[in-house]
């Protein structure tokens, strides 16, 4: 991505910004120079519209708690990520982006299996996946794409069974998801991929309310469709929903986060090494923090005159969060650029803050506890089977990643 | 310390539950209880730190 004389006479940024050649783990040079120089500063997105761009950790958390900052994609104003998502049917929308209290009442329906206690009783049934997987790997040729033998299978797996979603169905899910992911997918391409998905889950819905199993799509058919609560067409999108969110983002943080890791082998080495579930906490933490792989921005707009670092936001005027420099403030994170796995890590943004933070991250953060204390126990001799610079990183997805992560032992 | 927090304001995130176990539970829905509103000095910081990371603010702490 290069600059072009539009940008430069604008004045302004381009948002999203290229990353640094050679430092594909760090946020783009320019979001540093706008945390430092101009925290809150207007941008230019793909649209030539000039929302404004939050860079600082305190920042981001005050307004993406304010009531005067709504989510509400409809709103004139909106900072859209492409045009597939600004031309996206409007009953296509999730609770991701409407407003309480429509957002609370969507929201609190799935909030049950999300829940700690809960989501530490599926440890044992992760761990399991987990070694198979790895007891496949190793019984077989090499080298292996970790991406498609491990990454993708471990989560994808978890939310099948979470859901009631039969697992043999993930070339199908995984392939529809990869095309809502991609920022350059076209209007059609994002409609035909969620519609796909969608009819899918709505005739799955249909099957669970003749035989309810005791999983999280029967519960949704019987306790709210069923209920008239819940519409099948808004459950559908629900279920399109969890199961997207649900293996594409913690995907990419076992693959960029091990290739992280074998960049940096001291502290791969810490994880290897530790027996303490309460380090590995901290590790998965700090790893969040330090890839924040939802580097495309959360987007809102303001309800109102918002007064904050010096500048004023005007009601109807477009905001963009970039979660990835603010986890990278030094302020919140001494020498912030610096992956450090005994870090306190925990107020990290990589999950977002206020009423929208991720709905699945109890989930994420079991599935990546163990997939980290696992993996490298039981193949210490893991390395790249390319040169790092041969490795190709999801730059243009709205997740960010690896495309495949070739390794061996 | 007291510690009070605000169910409809809670959005089930579980990060105080994991921050300060003793303190913080959660029922059916995934929705905040406090266990005990007058917590031991030992778990002070962990309930700050809950305070601190919930999303919602839906988590106030007072002297007494």
């Amino acid at each position: 991505m290069t600059e072009t004389v539009a940008d430069t006479a604008a004045g302004l940024p381009a948002y999203p910004a290229p990353r640094a050649a050679g430092c594909p783990f760090d946020p783009p040079p320019v979001l540093r120079t706008l945390q430092t120089e101009k925290p809150v500063s207007r941008v230019r997105i793909w649209d030539g519209t000039q929302p404004w761009l939050i860079t600082r950790h305190e920042d981001v958390r005050a307004l993406l708690n304010d009531p005067r900052v709504s989510a509400d994609s409809t709103r004139e104003g909106y900072p859209h990520r492409s045009a597939a998502m600004q031309g996206s049917d409007p009953a296509a929308q999730t609770f991701l982006t409407m407003d309480d209290p429509e957002h609370a009442r969507l929201r609190r329906m799935v909030t049950a299996p999300f829940a700690i206690k809960k989501v530490e009783a599926l440890r044992p049934s992760v761990q399991q996946i987990v070694d198979d997987l790895i007891d496949t790997m190793l019984a077989g040729p090499k080298p292996v794409d970790l991406v498609e033998q491990f990454a993708l299978p471990v989560p994808s797996l978890v939310i099948c069974e979470l859901l009631g979603v039969p697992y043999e169905k993930h070339d199908f899910f995984q392939r529809h998801t990869k095309v809502i992911v991609r920022r350059t997918s076209t209007p059609e391409e994002v409609a035909a991929a969620n519609k796909a998905l969608t009819d899918y889950l709505d005739e799955l819905l249909a099957d669970k309310l003749a035989h309810p199993a005791g999983d999280m799509l029967s519960a949704l058919a019987t306790e709210r469709v069923a209920t008239g609560e819940m519409t099948r067409h808004e459950a559908a999108r629900m279920g399109t929903l969890l199961l997207g969110a649900g293996h594409e983002t913690t995907a990419n943080m076992i693959a960029l986060g091990t290739l992280a890791l074998l960049r940096n082998p001291g502290q791969l080495a810490l994880l290897r090494e530790t027996d303490d579930p309460k380090a590995v906490a901290g590790a998965v933490e700090e790893l969040l923090r330090y890839l924040n792989i939802t580097h495309s921005g959360r987007r809102r707009v303001a309800l109102a005159d918002i007064e904050i670092g010096g500048e004023t936001i005007r009601a109807g005027e477009g905001i963009i969060f970039a979660n990835d420099i603010a986890n990278r403030d030094p302020d919140a994170f001494p020498d912030p650029d610096r992956l450090d796995l005994t870090r306190p890590a925990r107020r990290h943004v990589a999950f977002g803050y206020g009423v929208h933070q991720c709905l699945g991250q109890p989930l994420a953060r079991v599935e990546l506890q163990v997939v980290y204390s696992t993996l490298y126990r039981r193949i210490p001799t893991l390395r790249l089977a390319t040169d790092f610079d041969e490795v190709r990183f999801k730059h243009d997805g709205i997740v960010y990643g690896v495309y495949e992560l070739p390794v061996t032992w | 310390m007291r510690v009070e927090a605000d169910q409809p304001k809670c959005v089930a995130s579980g990060q105080c539950v994991l921050a300060a176990p003793d303190v913080f539970d959660q029922d059916d829905d995934g929705i905040v209880v406090v266990l005990d509103d007058h917590p031991e000095e030992s778990t002070h910081d962990d309930v700050r730190e809950a305070a601190a990371i919930c999303p919602a603010a839906a988590i106030r702490l007072a002297d007494k």
